[in-house]
């Protein structure tokens, strides 16, 4: 009764190698030390609220990884809080990392459910309220009180077959799992 | 009838006695086991730990009924006789009725006689039993899958002060201190403690991670009768995508009234039952909950409705089916505004309910046959050892293995792989004598 839709005509092709990530599960079902991965950035303080940071290496399959190339991002604060807005807020870091990850899920999904896309975008909103990173209220938290993602699909599928891949989506993403529940965060520090 | 025949010679036995089958459990599978192998006239014993039907009568709760119906209650030549053919069994109507099960089979069952260890020996198994010791040829695992309870890790971290209770230990609402009440799992158990405990006036929060949400009754009939007859008990295990993930999905939220009521997280919203989502962690006696009450509540919609969907298909697609009622679809799970994302265990919550599962105790098995992970490696129910099966197990070989009515073609299909594999390791020894 769970069985995906089986389709006759053209396999769904939505970029996903599917067979692939299925021969992944398969071949760290029997090493699951090769699952074991770390994720790595650097950051470096510019000036004011304007920081740079660094993705490139990684570590996963029992080795160094590098992506293809290193990616910088900048972030900062906007001009309403006196900064000079040189990047997206770190909060809004949070929301494009889980947009990128929903979405990358649901064309997963789709793909192994033989589901064509024609178009996903997503709309984030997250609700903060400033009295806690200003310190005025001990009561209020300093992070979101609630993030609302709205995905607005295109697909070959009924409406319940789009509202599963995104439901399934969420069951395996990753930052859906980092912001819906809590981590254990370790910071040293040394001076140099 | 059989059930006495432990007697205190069993212990006194110098060498162990010999047989070609020891059955492991008198519950409904061992006992429908010791059915098929009598029928096959292979010589058996049963061996309990205490007496049949033992988790029925002693370890679970005192309101547990049965989430099938009374007519589905069914093992190899026996079947439910009496007048309420759409009723649940309680937990102890349940264990009379294998007892009656018990008295009408013929072979030895020693009961009180639990298993300390099995492990390979010539020709086949030692079992291992305070009262004596059986060499056997083959032995049959019945001793059930829901004998411990499964606790998170997390449990540790509650604070002292706050009673704690798993569904193995819980009995009746009574045994809670007053106060507030965290409930933690919402299946099948989950979801009937937090309505009985809510109803003793202690206010109960649930905590809601993945669950299978089931109406009770759908269109004027059971919804179990529809899942027969649509085929979906019948499911082999070897037709589904995952087998794994089908082994572990969790007991839907159904309950066995004689209203015939639907237990849903609705349901139980009613009755001012909190919703919260799967307990994530405990943090300076706070417990945290997930934000993913939103999504498992949605993803168990989904999953009803496509099998209310797969339902009506096949009422379409069989009209000579009797009169039912219209197509309805049910509200969605409405989970509030704001679920809550942590509660101070001790102070609004005196006392912690771990409905959170149970799993087999295979301790006493001696036979390397276990994975990584500490699971039994089998292929629906034959062990990866010669002579060793297994029984009971949730989609163990079809989606209906775990209930009572699933264990008859589960024995029939193994007790034969187990009757040839008697006569497979007969064969050498012919061969030994004859050269």
């Amino acid at each position: 009764m769970t069985k995906p839709q089986t389709q006759t005509q053209t396999p769904a092709d939505n970029g996903v190698n599917v067979a692939a990530l299925l021969g992944a599960r398969e071949a760290l079902t029997a090493t699951p030390e090769g699952a074991q991965f770390k994720w790595r950035a650097t950051s470096e303080w510019l000036r004011g609220t304007h920081s740079r940071a660094t993705v490139d290496k990684f570590f996963g399959l029992g080795e160094e990884q590098k992506h293809r190339q290193a990616y910088q991002y900048e972030s900062d604060h906007p001009e309403i809080f006196a900064s000079p807005d040189n990047g997206a807020t770190p909060v809004e870091f949070v929301l494009v990392g889980l947009a990128g990850c929903l979405t990358a899920g649901i064309a997963a999904v789709a793909q192994n459910r033989n589901i064509q896309l024609k178009s996903v975008k997503a709309t984030l909103e997250a609700g903060m309220d400033l009295q806690g990173i200003l310190g005025i209220d001990d009561n209020v938290r300093n992070g979101f009180d609630g993030i609302k993602v709205h995905y607005e699909i295109d697909a070959d599928a009924t409406p319940e077959q789009i509202a599963a891949l995104v439901a399934q989506s969420q069951k395996r993403s990753a930052v859906f799992d980092i912001v819906t529940n809590p981590t254990d965060v370790t910071v040293t520090t040394r001076k140099v | 009838m059989a059930e006495h025949a432990q007697g205190p010679t069993a212990g006194l036995r110098s060498q162990p006695a010999r047989t070609d089958v020891v059955v492991i459990g008198a519950g409904h599978n061992g006992l429908a086991m010791s059915h098929e192998l009598g029928q096959r006239g292979i010589e058996h014993v049963v061996l309990e730990r205490a007496e049949v039907a033992n988790a029925w009568r002693h370890e679970r709760w005192d309101s547990l009924r049965l989430l099938t119906p009374n007519w589905m209650c069914r093992l190899p030549g026996h079947s439910y006789q009496g007048d309420d053919p759409d009723g649940f069994m309680s937990a102890a109507e349940v264990a009379d009725f294998v007892c009656d099960y018990a008295r009408r089979l013929s072979a030895p069952l020693f009961t009180h006689t639990p298993v300390t260890r099995v492990v390979p020996c010539e020709g086949g198994y030692l079992v291992s039993t305070p009262r004596g010791d059986w060499s056997c040829r083959a032995v049959v695992m019945a001793s059930g899958a829901f004998n411990l309870p499964v606790l998170p890790r997390i449990a540790e971290a509650v604070p002292l002060g706050v009673v704690q209770l798993s569904a193995h230990d819980y009995r009746r609402p009574q045994q809670l201190p007053e106060g507030g009440v965290l409930v933690v799992g919402a299946s099948a158990t989950g979801v009937q403690l937090a309505q009985e405990i809510q109803r003793s006036g202690r206010p109960v929060t649930i905590a809601v991670g993945e669950h299978v949400r089931l109406p009770r009754v759908y269109r004027g009939r059971d919804i179990q009768w529809w899942m027969l007859a649509a085929g979906l008990l019948d499911q082999r295990i070897e037709d589904v995508d995952d087998a794994r993930r089908a082994r572990h999905v969790p007991s839907p939220q159904l309950a066995g009234t004689p209203e015939r009521a639907t237990l849903d997280l609705n349901a139980l919203c009613s009755e001012g039952v909190e919703l919260v989502g799967r307990l994530a962690g405990i943090r300076d006696g706070k417990a945290q909950f997930s934000g993913s009450l939103r999504n498992v509540c949605a993803l168990a919609d989904l999953k009803m409705n496509r099998l209310l969907d797969a339902v009506d298909e096949w009422i379409a697609g069989n009209p000579g089916a009797a009169e039912v009622d219209p197509v309805e679809r049910f509200a969605p799970t409405d989970v509030g505004a704001s679920p809550r994302l942590g509660l101070t265990l001790g102070d609004e919550i005196r006392s912690v309910v771990w409905a959170t599962g149970f799993r087999p105790d295979h301790s006493w098995l001696d036979v390397p046959v276990f994975d990584r992970k500490g699971a039994l490696k089998h292929d629906r129910g034959i062990v990866d050892a010669p002579g060793l099966y297994l029984l009971g197990l949730p989609f163990l070989r079809r989606r209906k293995s775990s209930f009572m009515h699933g264990a008859e073609d589960d024995v029939r299909e193994i007790g034969a792989h187990l009757a040839s594999h008697l006569g497979a390791v007969r064969q050498p020894s012919r061969v030994e004598l004859t050269a």
